[in-house]
């Protein structure tokens, strides 16, 4: 088998569990993964192409040092000094390349650091995604957060003096229909100054209902863009269909939403090509749409539900600072968001380097603010997509963030 | 140069030297408007948009006149409902017009920056358009309402100096209206020359902002940008483009 994360819950009924076992071992049990499903808009675009043609042609054995140097002591960089960027032969490289990095942070962010939460409203998932904690197939503990509950949360999390907000919930269009996420979203435009969502891919005029209720960024993750390998990982609901996905943050743009976010997940398949994708995605996004802004995050594989028997390809800390880096010198203009997944060590030093932006009061569990943030214990929780390993407060993060030199940003945002 | 004021709209300044605020901690601005003798400064509204926590417009000393920016505005309707905004939250009449569909450069859109003046200016506002250097675009802005002309000198953030030098100058040469060099002025030699061209005054952030220490580049920005005032005030030298003069004149063989 290629992946060692399939795992079967003992709850599953036979039928299921026989279900579960033909999709994983039969290929021809699936559905075409490049296929649109019933209700999945199509636009014309050409960004995916693009992306994809110099991703095909990237082979990062290929470049050398010299292509390196050359890179870095350019003004504006190319598409090929990016994937130079990303090789293995600028491994050497990546102090000078962080010292590059750092001026371009500071020559268009200055020393300020981004603040926001995410508040996950409901875990119901359709997706069999083999790696993810939410799949529907593991045994956790569903929940779905009533409006009531939703603005309990909301109030917790704003009281902390947090401005902006990332709603998640699970992909399930039936459990978290648009409508529910619209509301949530209305909600919260009463407690934060910024909202921005992750949540299932929707089509154009499902973001623009979105936009009028307050969201403003669109966060999708294409998990890998390997679509060999996305295919043996996604095996099960409308997150299959890898072409749908990709579209998302240009959908998003299309139906008024000012800015979008991406990245792959780090460590499915080739990371070095996965970054070189999700570097491009956002580029050739925004030289389409020039107004919209644009932001990369980097999530690696962290440890989630049956930890032990999960063995990704490696992305270590040096890895991911240099794809940081190199991000950063390709789009100096780009946000960069580092996740509560890396430690506190790594953010401390990633936000003086390349990082603009960081969670901090983070759950990825459902409606628990109030146990995490006062202690005060609650019995209807449902369980964490994944473990976090920064778990600071938004109290501790300002004020180490002052104390780096930095700069807390709480919201430079407006409704316009 | 004591009688020599930057004249905005009727108000008067004794400093050149016009400040931004958003790339350095909230904590080195009132050191940052001492040491650069600063009399304006700029703020985003979308970054005082916040709630009380470290609020900006808490940190801009009394006496400084504060110059709210437009910047998150992608066209002339959000600009100008982003300068009424900046009236309710007490930032007074002066507003900087910054209108930008571009997030990888953010340079100016001039047509709709000659809109939203036009309006803004209707509505009793001090409208100070940050533009691109084009002559077309500076008389309209003039003819729209505007208290000053501020074209870039590069992109912002570039340090990269005055990239946009001789189209400066021309707006100089032809506006009636201050010329405030905006954006790009990466170290005090670049504002000095600014200066030395005429324009009426220089604004600068991330060159501050990237400096080693703050307030000390603060200061060099404040002494440039007086010392460039001074040469422009006092005439430039003749700059000799071929050398010596020659002892033997074009024009010698002119006999009345």
């Amino acid at each position: 088998m290629e992946n060692q994360f399939l795992i079967d819950s003992d709850e599953l009924t036979p039928a299921a569990l026989e279900k579960k076992h033909r999709l994983e071992n039969d290929p021809s049990s699936r559905t075409d993964h490049m296929k649109y499903m019933e209700g999945q808009q199509v636009i014309r675009s050409d960004i995916r192409e693009k992306v994809m043609s110099a991703v095909e042609s990237y082979d990062p054995s290929a470049y050398k040092a010299n292509d390196v140097m050359r890179a870095l002591q350019k003004q504006s960089l190319s598409v090929e000094d990016l994937k130079a960027l990303l090789s293995p032969a600028a491994e050497p490289f990546l102090e000078q390349m962080a010292e590059r990095a750092r001026i371009e942070t500071r020559k268009h962010f200055g020393n300020t650091v981004y603040l926001f939460t995410p508040l996950y409203i409901a875990n119901y998932c359709e997706n069999y995604c083999v790696y993810c904690g939410f799949n529907c197939y593991n045994k956790i503990r569903r929940m779905k957060l009533n409006m009531e509950q939703i603005e309990h949360e909301m109030k917790v999390i704003a009281d902390s003096g947090m401005e902006e907000i990332l709603i998640l919930t699970g992909e399930s269009k039936t459990m978290s229909d648009i409508n529910y996420i619209g509301e949530a979203c209305k909600l919260a435009r009463k407690y934060f100054r910024m909202v921005g969502i992750e949540i299932y891919p929707v089509n154009v005029e499902d973001y623009k209902y979105l936009h009028e209720c307050g969201v403003d960024y669109v966060t999708v993750f294409q998990e890998t863009y390997d679509t060999e390998k996305y295919e043996t990982l996604h095996l099960m609901g409308h997150k299959r269909v890898w072409p749908y996905r990709f579209d998302a943050q240009e959908r998003a743009l299309m139906g008024g939403m000012r800015g979008v976010a991406g990245s792959a997940l780090l460590g499915l398949s080739d990371f070095r090509k996965d970054a070189l994708a999700s570097a491009l995605h956002m580029y050739y996004l925004q030289r389409k749409y020039p107004h919209a802004e644009i932001s990369l995050s980097c999530p690696r594989l962290r440890p989630i539900i049956n930890n032990g028997r999960i063995n990704p390809r490696d992305v270590g800390e040096k890895q991911l600072c240099q794809i940081l880096c190199a991000y950063r010198i390709f789009l100096p203009f780009a946000g960069i968001t580092v996740s509560s997944r890396e430690s506190k060590t790594f953010r401390d030093g990633i936000v003086k380097i390349a990082a603009t932006k960081i969670s901090a009061g983070v759950s990825t569990g459902i409606g628990d603010h109030e146990s995490k943030y006062t202690g005060k214990e609650n019995p209807e929780e449902g369980d964490e997509q994944f473990e976090i390993s920064d778990a600071r407060s938004f109290k501790q993060m300002y004020s180490d963030m002052s104390d780096e030199g930095l700069q807390p940003v709480l919201n430079d945002y407006l409704y316009v | 140069m004591e009688n020599d004021k930057l004249v905005i709209a009727g108000h008067e300044f004794s400093s050149r030297f016009i400040l931004g605020s958003g790339k350095y901690s909230l904590s080195l601005i009132e050191a940052a408007v001492k040491y650069a003798g600063a009399e304006i400064i700029t703020c985003a509204v979308r970054r005082a948009n916040t709630k009380e926590h470290e609020n900006i417009l808490d940190f801009i000393p009394k006496g400084v006149t504060l110059l709210p920016n437009t910047s998150g505005a992608r066209n002339a309707d959000e600009a100008v409902r982003i300068a009424r905004l900046a009236r309710e939250l007490g930032c007074g009449d002066f507003v900087k017009v910054e209108i930008m569909r571009d997030t990888k450069y953010l340079l100016p859109d001039n047509a709709e920056t000659i809109r939203a003046t036009e309006i803004l200016a209707k509505e009793g506002f001090i409208v100070m358009p940050y533009m691109y250097p084009d002559l077309n675009t500076a008389r309209d802005l003039v003819n729209a309402g505007a208290a000053t002309v501020m074209p870039l000198a590069s992109p912002i953030g570039s340090n990269k100096g005055l990239a946009t030098r001789d189209f400066i100058q021309i707006l100089i040469d032809e506006i009636d209206l201050p010329i405030i060099v905006d954006a790009g002025i990466g170290r005090p030699s670049q504002a000095c020359e600014a200066m030395e061209m005429g324009a009426a005054a220089v604004m600068s952030n991330t060159a501050l902002a990237t400096a080693g220490d703050l307030p000390t580049m603060a200061e060099a920005f404040r002494k440039a940008v007086e010392a460039g005032r001074q040469a422009y005030l006092s005439g430039l030298g003749r700059v000799l483009v071929r050398g010596a003069s020659p002892s033997d004149t074009l024009t010698g063989f002119l006999r009345d």
